[in-house]
């Protein structure tokens, strides 16, 4: 079995307007993953981060960070982790090289110049790296952000949201150097609403939603046991289900997804059986579909599948 | 013990306001020296009551302390209330220092900066005043003390405010006045009985005796007395800024 990197254990948060952000998560991160926390918004990802950064108190729960608990070893965990919050923000005093050797110092580290030019060349800040932090672009900034995470060089990595509102070049280059970094060794978290990155980048992942746990798994067991794959309809333009059909047709989970009716198709049966069965339900109600298909849920199905059953 | 954490703190928290030194060091040194200038033609060569100092001898060091403690507070508490602006903050709540590293980096840049303010102002006074030091040992205690308390308040402050507007708050309506009322500009025997004692709550009314006892040799209150209560309140405002710290009042959620 691979070495945990994180483990949390039933973290519950409370915030004082009495929001409660986080209900008892429990979710384990290998070493040497790059692992997927997805969620919609206000599920509690940020909360999560936010914990372990301290800029949040948990309410209770512990976490163990590499042996050490990181509530009582705060100082160690907090010297081995590099967060990438989601909002950016820089001192308007200083300059790229000036805030990633200042990092490393507060880090307790002698500045290694030699490693700061190697970030400031990955990262494509080279150019910057003497002006002041003000006359960067959103997209320097989000790369320093990066940097300014990884200049100390801690073996776990927590990235909230590093490619929300970032061009697509940005993110493909922001992609490319995650990837290199998770090679090279260093345990990855990673939060974001684009599916296909996580799909596409990550090899475990979990779900959350209201502050609970929904699935966490490795990223291909998720896709290959809880994804499945569902029989899409398209009616006339404007066609609603109304609550009665969807009373009617509950065991195939019906939802609407971009004007098309889509029934879960269960693995459990043989496919054919029961494709038969949902579309006979369907045309009994609704008559013939102008077009439908069958498709196999992708992580951005079973995400908005698993979310919306918590919603019910 | 984050040694080279700490000494990173501190050259931050300095380089700060030694990037715009002009608003910092040269602007405030330059309104205690207008202070002077209109109090000297003002009162012009009257005696201090009680004491055998002229006016304006007397007022020397009481403004040089004002200027140390008005630029201590600022110094920490605009850090604080900029980074809580800006939401930098977070990267000093993420920074592996323990809260009395936090506590010990911020507030020996504002010393630093207190002592650089009040020494250009008395540097420029040097060519036209006799700036003799009666006890070195007093100034230097007093004015340390004092830019401590006057730092840990700017991060209590700080740490208070939302924006600088409730920043201003704190400053105009508790910090100026007592400052203001502590008897940089008189001798608290030229006040009525009452704001005579009333005077001696007011810890900036120690600070500001006790380093002007340093030069001037005579003051209000026994310096070596004082001396208790001013280092009992500088140790109270560490130990209080260090707990704040700790449990990250109104810095975390």
């Amino acid at each position: 079995m691979t070495p945990v990197a994180l483990s949390v254990n039933r973290l519950c948060k409370s915030y004082s307007n009495g929001k409660e952000a986080l209900k008892g998560i429990s979710l384990s991160v290998p070493e040497g993953s790059f692992f997927a926390l997805l969620g919609p918004n206000g599920a509690g990802k940020s909360t999560l981060i936010n914990i372990m950064a301290d800029t949040v108190v948990p309410t209770s729960g512990s976490i163990e960070f590499l042996g050490h608990d990181m509530f009582s070893e705060r100082l160690w965990c907090k010297g081995n982790i590099g967060v990438v919050p989601q909002e950016v923000a820089f001192d308007p005093f200083f300059t790229p090289r000036e805030v990633l050797s200042m990092v490393c110092g507060l880090y307790g580290q002698k500045p290694d110049m030699n490693w700061i030019n190697d970030l400031l060349e990955r990262l494509e800040l080279a150019e910057y790296a003497d002006k002041n932090t003000r006359q960067l672009s959103g997209g320097m900034r989000r790369r320093l952000l990066v940097a300014q995470a990884l200049v100390h060089r801690p073996p776990l990595v927590v990235l909230d949201e590093p490619t929300a509102g970032v061009d697509v070049k940005l993110r493909r280059r922001l992609w490319y150097y995650m990837r290199e970094l998770n090679a090279s060794g260093t345990t990855i978290l990673l939060t974001t609403h684009y599916l296909e990155e996580a799909e596409e980048l990550c090899d475990h992942v979990a779900i959350i939603d209201r502050g609970n746990v929904i699935t966490s798994s490795g990223m291909e067991k998720l896709l290959h046991e809880v994804a499945g794959s569902y029989l899409w309809l398209r009616y006339r333009d404007g066609w609603e289900l109304g609550a009665a059909d969807a009373e009617a047709l509950s065991e195939f989970n019906p939802r609407m997804h971009e004007g098309q009716l889509c029934l879960t198709l269960n693995r459990m049966h043989l496919r054919q059986s029961t494709f038969h069965h949902a579309y006979e339900s369907a045309m009994q109600r609704f008559g013939p579909p102008l077009d439908a298909g069958v498709c196999e849920e992708d992580l951005e199905d079973v995400f908005l599948r698993l979310t919306r059953e918590e919603a019910v | 013990m984050n040694l080279r954490g700490t000494w990173t703190l501190f050259k931050r928290e300095t380089h700060r306001f030694l990037k715009v030194n002009m608003q910092t060091v040269a602007a405030p040194a330059l309104t205690a020296i207008l202070y002077l200038i209109v109090f000297r033609y003002a009162m012009g060569d009257r005696q201090v009551p009680g004491m055998e100092v002229d006016y304006f001898t007397f007022l020397i060091p009481g403004l040089a302390m004002m200027t140390m403690l008005q630029n201590a507070f600022a110094n920490t508490s605009s850090s604080i209330v900029i980074g809580k602006v800006m939401n930098v903050h977070i990267y000093l709540l993420m920074a592996p220092l323990s809260a009395i590293e936090m506590v010990i980096a911020f507030l020996a840049a504002a010393v630093l900066r207190a002592v650089i303010v009040a020494t250009v102002f008395l540097l420029v006074l040097t060519p036209f005043v006799d700036l003799s030091i009666h006890h070195f040992g007093l100034v230097l205690v007093y004015g340390i003390c004092g830019s401590i308390i006057m730092g840990g308040m700017g991060l209590i402050g700080g740490m208070w405010s939302e924006n600088f507007d409730s920043m201003s708050m704190v400053n105009n309506f508790i910090i100026l006045p007592l400052t203001f009322l502590s008897g940089v500009f008189y001798s608290i025997k030229q006040l009525p009985p009452l704001w005579q004692q009333a005077s001696h709550f007011n810890p900036f009314f120690y600070l500001i005796d006790g380093f002007r006892h340093g030069f001037l040799g005579v003051g209000d209150s026994d310096p070596f007395l004082s001396i208790g209560i001013v280092a009992g309140f500088a140790l109270a405002t560490v130990l209080t800024c260090w707990h704040l710290w700790r449990i990250g009042w109104r810095l975390k959620e």
